[in-house]
C-alpha cells in the first residue's frame, strides 16, 4: 500500500448523498481475477453524461473527491476502492460512510476523511474554483481561504495510511496469540469444529 | 458481578483473541465463506506472499454469483459451459483455488450447490454465537440464527485465509424493537422494508442492529435470515436475531452442526447468549408491528419505501434538502411521477429469488397466490430460483414447480440469478421488476433497469395483476 500523508489538488465536488457502490463500479467490472484497470469502470453511469465532473478539464485526475451521507454504501466489493484509487483519488471526504467502504479504502491507501455537513458545503464551494489541501499528520483540511476543519480518525488507520502498513505481516506477530486462542477455543467449545 | 450485556457484546468478547491498546481488537472468525467473485485477488495475495489457509475446516467455499440458472448438464450428464468467458474464469479459478489451498468446494453441480447465505444455514455450517465472514455485504443475513456475520473486502478475505482472524473495531449497538402482530399479507420481507424506511438507508452506520421483539421472535428462521439480510441496507455492519428454540429446531440433524453430545453443549452456551436484562443499546428504534403493510420501494434506495397503498412521494415534500435532491433523480431514473398510486405502476418483469428470499418459505408464499392463476400478458419475463439445490428439491417435492410454471413462471436452478447482474439474467434498460432481492440501485438488475423491492408473495401478486398489487386483495 502507498503510504499517505499531504494531498493537495483540485476536490471533485460531486456531493450525492446515499452514493452506492453499483455507482462506483458496476457489477459487469467485477468478473474478473484482477485488482488493475478497474478506473475505466468507476463512476459509468455518471461518466454516460458528456458533462460529467469525472471527466471535465478542471477535474480529470483530481486526487479530492467530496460526497454527500453514506458514501459508499451497499456491497462489500473491494472493487469501489481499487476502482476510485485508479482515478487518482487518494481522499474521499464526506459526512458519513459505509463501514465496510472505509475500511476497503483504508485498506487500499485511500484516506476517507468525515466532515459535518456544513464543512462539506463550504468545501464543494470551494472546490468550485480552488484546490484543497489535505494533512493527515495534522488531521485538518485546509483551503486557500483561511479555512480550516479538524478531523478525527482512529489512530490504527492512520498508522496504517502514513506507513503503508501490511496488516497481514502486523497479524502474523501476533500468531501465538492465535495459536492460544485457537488451543482455549477446542477445549471451551469443541462443538465448534464443523461436524461433516 | 459482570455488567449487564447485549447479544452483541457477549459474541464479541467471546472472540478477542488479542486486545490492543488502539482499540482494536484481533478477533477470532469461525467461519469463513467463500464465493468466486471476491475470493480470486485474495488467492493471488496468498499465493504471491508464500501464505498458506491457516484454517482450511473452518472455511466453505461455493460459488453463486455467475453461475447459469439455466440447465447445468446435457442430456449425457456433461457439464454445460459459462457462455460468459469472464465468469467461467471466475468460477475455474474458485474451483483451482479451493482444492489448492485445502478448502471445502461444493461444486456448481452438485446437489448442495446454491446461494452462500443459503448455504451456510441449511447446511449447519452457520451456527449461533459465531462470528461469520465472506467477501460479501449480505454475509450479515446469517445474522438470523444469532451469528456475528458481515460482509468484507477482498484484503479482509485474504487476511482471514491467512490468520483466520481480523483486526476490527467494536460496533456500537441498535436495538430495534418490533411489538406486536402483523396484519394478513405482511411477510418478513415488508418487515425490513418497513424498518430500512423508518431508519434510513445510513441509519444503523457504525451499529450493528440487534432485532427484538414479539413480531421478530414469532418469524421462522426463513423470515429472521430475510430481516437479518438487508440489516445492510440500513446500514449497519451485521444484524442479530438471538437464538432460540425455533433456531435450534431449524439447526438440529444439518450436516455441519454439532451432534450428540455436543449438541447439548452447543445448545446451553447458545441460551446463555441472548441480552440481559438492564443491557443498554447505543440506539434503539421501536416499531408497531401493526403500522407495516405490505410494501414497496419507488426509487433507487432502499430506505425508499412506502405501503403497497400508499402513492410515489413528491420530491418536494422531503424537509432534507439534499433528499429531495436525490429523490427527484431516482423518480427521473425510476420513470414515475409524484402522486402516482403504487397499484398503478405496471411491470414487465418478475424476479422471485436472491439471498433474501429464495428459501422454501418463500417459495411456497409465492405458490400459495400464483396457485390456479396465470401471468398477466404484459409480463414478459418472470423467473423463479431457488437459493439452493435443497431448496429446489423441497419444493418439487411440494410441486411448487409445477405451480409457477403452469401459471407461464420460469423454473431455475439455484443462483444468484438477477440480483445483481452478474449473470445471464438481466432487466433489460427502461423496463421494471418486481424484485424479491435486496437492492434497487441504480443499474443493479443491469444498466438502465428499475427495480421495486417487494415480498414474494407481492412478487407473485405483480406477475399476476401485471403491475404492483396490494396481495392482500388476492388472498381468499
Amino acid at each position: 500500500m502507498t503510504p499517505i500523508e499531504k494531498v493537495e489538488g483540485r476536490a471533485i465536488p460531486l456531493g450525492l448523498k446515499n452514493v452506492d457502490t453499483d455507482v462506483i463500479i458496476p457489477a459487469h467490472w467485477l468478473k474478473t481475477t484482477s485488482r488493475e484497470g478497474m478506473g475505466r469502470g468507476a463512476f459509468e453511469s455518471l461518466r454516460a453524461d458528456p458533462d460529467n465532473l469525472f471527466d471535465s478539464a478542471e477535474y480529470k485526475g483530481a486526487p479530492i473527491l467530496i460526497a454527500g451521507d453514506n458514501f459508499g454504501c451497499g456491497s462489500s466489493r473491494e472493487h469501489a476502492a481499487w476502482a476510485i484509487g485508479d482515478l487518482g483519488i487518494r481522499v474521499v471526504i464526506a459526512p458519513s460512510y459505509s463501514d465496510i467502504f472505509s475500511g476497503n479504502a483504508v485498506k487500499n491507501g485511500i484516506l476517507p476523511v468525515v466532515l459535518p455537513q456544513a464543512a462539506i458545503d463550504r468545501l464543494m464551494e470551494v472546490a468550485a474554483t480552488d484546490p484543497i489541501h489535505v494533512d493527515l499528520d495534522t488531521q485538518t483540511v485546509t483551503t486557500p481561504f483561511q479555512d480550516r476543519f479538524a478531523f478525527e480518525i482512529d489512530p490504527f488507520r492512520k498508522m496504517c495510511l502514513l506507513e503503508g502498513l501490511d496488516e497481514i505481516s502486523l497479524t502474523e506477530k501476533s500468531d501465538a496469540a492465535i495459536a492460544a486462542y485457537e488451543q482455549q477455543l477446542d477445549a471451551d467449545r469443541p462443538w465448534l469444529r464443523p461436524a461433516a | 458481578m459482570t455488567r449487564p450485556r447485549t447479544l452483541y457484546e457477549k459474541i464479541w468478547d467471546a472472540h478477542v483473541v488479542e486486545q490492543r491498546p488502539d482499540g482494536t481488537a484481533l478477533i477470532f472468525i469461525d467461519r469463513h465463506l467463500v464465493h468466486e467473485v471476491t475470493s480470486p485477488q485474495a488467492f493471488a495475495g496468498l499465493r504471491a506472499s508464500g501464505r498458506t489457509v491457516r484454517r482450511p475446516d473452518l472455511t466453505l467455499a461455493v460459488a453463486d454469483h455467475n453461475v447459469q440458472t439455466t440447465a447445468r448438464l446435457d442430456a449425457a450428464g456433461n457439464r454445460l459451459p459459462i457462455a460468459d468467458p469472464e465468469s467461467a474464469a471466475q468460477l475455474a479459478a474458485l474451483e483451482k483455488n479451493a482444492p489448492e489451498f485445502g478448502i471445502r468446494y461444493i461444486d456448481a453441480v452438485a446437489p448442495e450447490q446454491g446461494i452462500v447465505h443459503v448455504v451456510g444455514p441449511e447446511q449447519g455450517f452457520s451456527l449461533p454465537g459465531t462470528t461469520i465472514v465472506c467477501g460479501d455485504s449480505h454475509t450479515a443475513c446469517h445474522g438470523g440464527i444469532g451469528a456475528l456475520a458481515f460482509g468484507i473486502g477482498t484484503s479482509e478475505v485474504e487476511h482471514v485465509l491467512a490468520t483466520q482472524t481480523l483486526l476490527l473495531q467494536p460496533s456500537k449497538t441498535m436495538e430495534v424493537r418490533v411489538e406486536g402482530d402483523v396484519g394478513p399479507g405482511v411477510s418478513a420481507k415488508d418487515i425490513i422494508l418497513h424498518i430500512t424506511g423508518v431508519i434510513g438507508a445510513a441509519g444503523g452506520t457504525g451499529h450493528v442492529i440487534e432485532y427484538t421483539g414479539s413480531a421478530i421472535r414469532a418469524l421462522s428462521i426463513e423470515g429472521r435470515l430475510t430481516v437479518s439480510n438487508m440489516a445492510i441496507e440500513g446500514g449497519a455492519r451485521a444484524g442479530l436475531i438471538a437464538p432460540d428454540e425455533t433456531t435450534f429446531e431449524y439447526l438440529k440433524g444439518r450436516p455441519y452442526a454439532p451432534k450428540d453430545a455436543d449438541w447439548d453443549a452447543a445448545i446451553a452456551w447458545w441460551k446463555s447468549l441472548a441480552t440481559d436484562p438492564g443491557a443498554t443499546y447505543d440506539k434503539v428504534v421501536v416499531i408497531d408491528a401493526a403500522d407495516i403493510a405490505p410494501s414497496v420501494t419507488w426509487g433507487t434506495s432502499p430506505e425508499d419505501v412506502v405501503p403497497i397503498t400508499g402513492v410515489v412521494p413528491d420530491p418536494a415534500s422531503f424537509a432534507d434538502p439534499s433528499k429531495q435532491t436525490a429523490a427527484a433523480k431516482s423518480l427521473a431514473y425510476m420513470g414515475l411521477e409524484p402522486g402516482t398510486r403504487m397499484q398503478d405502476v405496471p411491470v414487465e418483469n418478475i424476479f422471485i429469488g436472491s439471498c433474501t428470499n429464495s428459501r422454501i418459505e418463500d417459495l411456497r408464499a409465492a405458490a400459495a397466490v400464483i396457485k390456479g392463476r396465470h401471468k398477466a400478458d404484459n409480463v414478459r419475463w418472470a423467473i423463479v430460483v431457488p437459493g439452493s439445490g435443497l431448496v429446489k428439491a423441497q419444493a418439487e417435492a411440494e410441486g411448487l414447480d409445477r405451480i409457477f410454471t403452469e401459471a407461464g413462471l420460469e423454473w431455475r436452478e439455484p443462483g444468484c440469478s438477477a440480483c445483481l447482474a452478474m449473470n445471464p439474467d438481466k432487466v433489460p434498460a427502461g423496463e421494471r421488476c418486481a424484485s424479491t432481492s435486496n437492492r434497487n440501485f441504480v443499474g443493479r438488475q443491469g444498466p438502465g433497469s428499475r427495480t421495486h423491492l417487494v415480498s414474494p408473495a407481492m412478487a407473485a401478486a405483480a406477475a399476476v395483476t401485471g403491475k404492483l398489487t396490494d396481495v392482500r386483495e388476492l388472498m381468499a
